[in-house]
């Protein structure tokens, strides 16, 4: 019996739950020097000289770098964005700091040195004259009147101004609209937050001009030719990036960064190999944020309930410097969401991105397709609110049919499949949606006063993922191709080693590639190894994010697959003196077609494209085949979410007492690995709705960057998820798969959200927006409730 | 200033001198070469570097390694037995407790203080009992899960 | 992170613990480590010596005095949250130190340290003020003890002297017919208290006999409702009475702000969290 499709346990875990599973920081070599970074601790300043005289003499120092020593090496030195848009501004990021800083935590200075201690000691002895400059933080503040400016080229901070959809259309609908409904909203700034701080460790093979990088990364390869082409300089072939054990990622690892650069150039110049490992409060500091959004959304309906238009004005922030893919998450990842699950005739998106003091922003699980969730869903409980229809109803007249696929959305995406129904009607009836509506009423009517209201919010969210089709994502910006590439090495005895692209991070790819090798090859998955994370065993890959592992690199492996077996059939037919086109592959076994006993086993074929003692004359020894998959559209996984909240009227303190989720994923590898996923998607989501919520003050110092003021959700805070899935398989990739990684992360804003709103709407106090803190929701009732 | 420290680890017996600065995780890791501890934070609110220590589960990145001279110290290292996993180790392998493995060694060695404190623990205390441990990728779902099955597991039957 | 360079000594005995003091002016105490390490690691203190108490068995464990019980300084949270003697006579000190933090602080930090500490946002001062406990010190000069109202002077200051050590922290046995209870909202990032309430209730035939009521995180130091009090004692142990005296007497001067929650929100909670303090406590005087 085939394993695709089986929850078969983790051949990650024995490692990890025995702490032998190695991570970045767990690698020390001999020689060894550690490096520690000098960073801005203003949010806008000029920098008028450093004296790095008194640390580059403290005991156990190797070296003191600034810009004018790695300038005077004649490297490229800079971090690029590789995602462009028209008329987008992307000053240079430089790897230190120079003459000016524009965010806390960009490094002016590094100091390499014989212990991590005498690194710490010294870096605090780097003496940094800044001439602190007024800062402005707020995507909307930047663009005011005033404001200051934190880039010449960039005028009233602009990065660039972006929309899609059809305006005159969407303002007709509006206008002819039977009731519309207006919400301003706000999508709070989230640090990426995996429990793994960044790290990296640089060895530099000085006879041989070759660097081996040993660093947190979920792209290794792409992290390789942007340290080859915009960092280092040192060709490509002389790079050599491995990603060992990666402590979550969740978009932080995608990214470029400084410290990893500066970390590689330092063992080049000291020509000792240099560990950096980031504290907490500089990972948090530093890692590509997420979110940051102000909106003003509006949604217009007909006089049947029907949506007519939906449009969205945006201010989304991008901090100091245009991150790695940073363009692309407000835009193409935010835009094209916004016909949600939902048949609308008129769309316009309208994004204006700005620079603020503050980290850069960028991809950080889900992003853009949550902040696009969040508002549409929103939207959808506005709607019906306007509409005077139960949300529930509301969404069923305006589903997309499952007979209109594909759909193509006014907003450039054509959805390929989806059954949006039966997804809510299940997270209905798991809920128990009347009940909890009888249960709402009857709170509200209790005479004391003192019961709790209750809250019940949906989200019938989409996403965009497989990321994605190359020649389409070309098209609207990226840099690069986003396909992936798979490698099946069969061994002589038959045994089989796959060298994927992605790179896992916690998802389990060794686990379930190996149930798609085993499912297709019909060989146990003992005899199956896979190999990721090292630029030097594997062909190239594009990495893992956007819940594209599946979708693109699973694909990839099966492609691999299919050569493997087509060589194998020819093998086959060659000894077993048949037609190429009648023999079949199954069980294992060649067969020839209609001749029951006429076949050779896997092993046999494998074993005689080895020995190459009879192959037939066109075909090359060896059993091992590379694909480069590209994949034809996005996929578009769905499902409904529901949350339901408790609060206090007296204090506004929240409870979460359930969490609902039907996802519909397409068809399930191992479906214990898929609730992984959506568990800990859910989680990500809850945070930001309830608790996480990145703060600068006006300064740009970052007042929630440690532990102590950012609230992780912990064990105590959460509830076990009520987890159900329906099943649409992509038809346009050959497992049928669409991702779903970040699908907890773009649901459950929004089912909080509407959750709390309901509780707030059914006392007569008016909405707020995340995260929804006690005291929010405290003050919401005193301003509005009765 | 740097002392002499005598620490039992896993069932060996060291004697190191270390820096007085240098805190227990630090010496686990670097000195002792045990890196299945692991740093989270700087703030003591991970959890991460939980191991135990005189019988009680501790934040070692938060002692310093001469508070832990003459004390007997198990890392996730020294968990299994022979080999043979800990009840504890095994739930999580059986009931997918972990994603990206970094958060779990910690997460272990405080849920296994946590049974044995309470062999009965309820999902809320066993929610209660892990808030000192922080994960980012499972949602906490399936590592309740797993205490409570290795708790089981543990009962006598 | 990583804290700065400092001397370290271990001392044997309390003697010696002040000898170490008298020598080293400035120097800091260790013993659960869970105040200072964290304050050391991010260099926000750096004090140039350090002395161990951590190993001074006469500073440890919960012992009966009569009408009282003695909890030496170096006793943990989770040893106070299990004593028997104190979940007999003195719930509420159990409780309130099984909601501090997490279980593996709960191992290691000690009720000495905490006080030291002196945060405003722990779990314990308001309940050692709510019960009228006494903080036992000792320098080279002698013993002093310090009721807990006096000893938290403001942020992060108390009455312990440059050349004094805790020995010891007092608590009556409260008897049949007094109920407490602490009551704590935590923050969702720092385990700390954005609000703690302590109530410590006796209630006979139907009235209030003696109450008191504390608060934590609210201000900077422990909160004392003693106005609140005054209009219990003698009223009906009702609701009503509850509502009424916390409504109309709780005053909350300068309370604390931060990222989380403002000082008025603080106060309300204060207010709601007092009621229901106070009603628990009651509930269990029985």
């Amino acid at each position: 019996m085939s394993v695709l499709g089986t929850s078969i346990k983790r051949r990650e875990d024995p490692a990890l739950i025995t702490g032998k599973g190695k991570f970045t920081d767990d690698f020390s070599v001999p020689g060894m020097l550690h490096a520690v970074m000098v960073r801005s601790p203003h949010g806008h300043a000029k920098v008028n000289n450093i004296d790095s005289s008194a640390a580059a003499q403290a005991q156990g120092v190797v070296a003191v770098f600034t810009a004018t020593e790695l300038e005077a090496t004649g490297i490229p030195g800079v971090i690029p964005t590789v995602w462009l848009l028209p008329g987008i501004k992307t000053p240079a990021h430089t790897l230190f700091a120079t003459d000016r800083v524009r965010y806390v935590g960009h490094p002016v200075a590094v100091v390499v040195a014989e212990t991590i201690h005498a690194a710490h000691d010294a870096a605090i002895l780097v003496e940094v004259d800044y001439e602190p400059l007024p800062a402005v933080v707020d995507p909307k503040a930047a663009v005011a009147d005033g404001a200051p400016q934190i880039w010449d080229e960039a005028p009233n901070n602009i990065a660039f101004d972006w929309e899609l959809g059809d305006k005159d259309a969407t303002d007709v609908a509006f206008a002819a609209a039977a009731t519309t409904a207006t919400l301003e909203l706000r999508n709070n700034r989230i640090l990426p937050h995996a429990i793994e701080p960044r790290a990296a460790l640089a060895q530099w093979d000085a006879e041989n001009g070759k660097l081996t990088l040993t660093m947190t990364s979920q792209n290794p390869h792409v992290h390789r030719l942007l340290m080859t082409i915009a960092s280092l300089g040192l060709p490509e072939h002389k790079i050599r990036v491995i990603a060992p054990e990666v402590g979550g990622g969740f978009g932080s690892k995608i990214h470029h960064y400084a410290d990893e650069a500066i970390t590689a150039w330092c063992a080049m110049q000291t020509r000792r190999p240099v560990k950096w490992t980031a504290t907490r409060s500089e990972t948090n500091m530093t890692d590509a944020h997420g979110r940051d959004h102000w909106s003003t959304a509006g949604i217009a309906i007909d006089a049947d309930g029907k949506i007519v238009g939906l449009r969205i004005d945006t201010h989304a922030a991008m901090g100091a410097y245009i991150s790695t893919f940073a363009p692309a998450v407000p835009t193409w990842l935010y835009g094209t969401l916004f016909s949600g699950q939902y048949d609308i005739p008129a769309i316009h998106v309208h994004v204006l991105a700005t620079f603020t003091n503050t980290a850069p922003v960028d991809a950080v699980r889900g992003s853009g397709r949550p902040e696009a969730a969040y508002a549409v869903e929103r939207l959808m409980d506005a709607g019906a609110a306007a509409a005077g229809l139960d949300p529930v109803e509301f969404r069923r007249r305006n589903f997309i049919q499952p007979d209109a696929f594909p759909y193509q959305t006014q907003v450039a995406l054509a959805y390929d499949s989806g059954n949006y129904l039966p997804a809510l009607e299940k997270a209905l009836a798991a809920a128990d949606y009347d009940a909890l509506r009888a249960d709402q009423a009857k709170r509200l009517a209790d005479s004391s006063g003192n019961a709790k209201l209750l809250g019940i919010g949906l989200s019938s969210y989409i996403e965009a993922c497989g990321i994605a089709p190359s020649a389409v994502v070309g098209s609207l910006g990226a840099q690069a191709g986003l396909w992936e590439s798979a490698k099946v090495r069969v061994h002589p005895s038959g045994s089989v080693t796959v060298y994927t692209g992605s790179c896992a991070h916690g998802q389990g790819h060794a686990t379930t590639f190996s149930q798609i090798v085993s499912d297709r090859l019909g060989i146990d998955v003992d005899q199956i190894d896979v190999i990721h994370g090292d630029t030097e065993e594997v062909q190239f890959g594009m990495g893992t994010y956007g819940s594209r592992s599946a979708a693109v690199g699973g694909s990839a492996i099966v492609k691999s697959l299919d050569k493997v077996i087509a060589k194998g059939k020819k093998i086959a037919a060659h000894l077993l003196e048949a037609a190429v086109d009648d023999i079949e592959f199954e069980d294992s076994e060649f067969k020839v077609k209609g001749s029951p006993g006429q076949s050779k086993a896997w092993g046999d074929v494998v074993l005689a494209a080895y020995l190459a003692h009879n192959l037939p004359e066109d075909v090359e020894p060896g059993l091992e085949e590379t694909s480069f998959y590209d994949p034809a559209n996005f996929t578009y996984p769905f499902g409904t979410h529901i949350a339901v909240v408790e609060i206090d009227r007296e204090t506004g303190e929240i409870e979460l007492l359930r969490y609902v989720a039907v996802d519909d994923c397409g068809n399930q590898i191992n479906p214990m690995i898929v609730e992984g996923q959506v568990h800990g998607g859910i989680a990500h989501g809850l945070g930001q709705a309830l608790w996480e919520e990145a703060v600068y003050d006006e300064s740009g110092q970052l007042l929630s960057g440690t532990l102590l003021d950012y609230a992780l959700p912990r064990a105590h805070q959460l509830v076990s998820f009520e987890l159900d899935h329906t099943v649409t398989p992509c038809p346009h990739n050959p497992l049928g798969v669409k991702g779903i990684g970040e699908a907890g992360a773009i649901a459950a804003p929004a089912a909080v959200a509407n959750a709390v709103s309901d509780a707030l709407i059914s006392v007569g106090a008016e909405p707020i927006d995340m995260p929804f803190t006690p005291e929010k929701i405290w003050r919401a009732l005193q301003e509005g409730g009765t | 200033m740097r002392v002499t420290i005598s620490v039992e680890v896993n069932g060996t017996k060291h004697e190191r001198e270390v820096e007085t600065r240098t805190l227990l995780v630090h010496f686990l890791r670097e000195d002792l070469g045990l890196t299945g501890t692991h740093v989270g934070c700087e703030t003591s609110l991970c959890g991460a570097c939980t191991i135990h220590m005189d019988g009680l589960a501790v934040k070692s990145c938060t002692q310093l390694a001469v508070q832990a001279d003459g004390a007997k110290i198990t890392t996730i290292e020294g968990l299994a037995d022979n080999g043979n996993l800990h009840p504890m180790q095994q739930a999580f392998w059986d009931e997918h407790g972990l994603q990206c493995g970094y958060c779990t060694p910690g997460m272990i060695m405080a849920a296994t203080k946590l049974v044995e404190d309470n062999p009965q623990a309820t999902e809320r205390e066993i929610r209660e009992g892990l808030k000192g441990n922080l994960c980012r990728c499972t949602g906490y779902h399936n590592i309740v899960k797993a205490v409570a099955a290795a708790a089981k597991a543990g009962a006598p039957s | 992170m990583y804290p700065a360079e400092f001397r370290y000594h271990r001392a044997s005995s309390v003697e010696e613990a002040l000898d170490l003091l008298d020598r080293n002016p400035g120097a800091k105490f260790l013993a659960g480590g869970h105040s200072l390490i964290p304050m050391m690691k991010l260099r926000l203190a750096q004090p140039e010596v350090l002395i161990d108490i951590g190993r001074l068995d006469e500073l440890a464990g919960v012992s009966a005095n009569g009408d009282s019980l003695s909890i030496g300084s170096l006793t943990t949270h989770s040893e106070i949250a299990s004593s028997p003697e104190l979940r007999k006579h003195c719930p509420i000190l159990a409780e309130a130190a099984s909601k501090i933090a997490d279980p593996q602080v709960r191992n290691k930090g000690t009720i000495g340290g905490n006080l030291a500490h002196a945060d405003p946002a722990s779990d314990l001062p308001a309940v050692l003020v709510a019960l009228g406990a006494t903080i036992q010190l000792r320098s080279r000069d002698g013993a002093r003890a310090v009721p807990a109202s006096d000893f938290f002077v403001e942020l992060l200051t108390t009455s312990l002297a440059e050349n004094e050590i805790m020995t010891a922290v007092e608590v009556p046995k409260l008897g049949a017919g007094t109920g407490s209870t602490y009551l704590k909202v935590e923050h969702p990032a720092s385990g700390y208290a954005v609000c703690g309430a302590a109530a410590v209730v006796t209630v006979e035939g139907g009235t209030w006999t003696s109450a008191s009521l504390a608060f934590n995180g609210v201000t900077a130091t422990p909160l004392a409702a003693l106005e609140v009090v005054e209009a219990l004692i003698g009223s009906d142990a009702t609701d009503q009475a509850i509502d009424r005296a916390v409504e109309s007497r709780l005053s909350v001067p300068d309370p604390m702000s931060d990222l989380y929650a403002s000082g008025e929100y603080r106060a309300a909670l204060a207010a709601a969290y007092g009621k229901r303090a106070l009603k628990s406590a009651r509930d269990r005087a029985g």
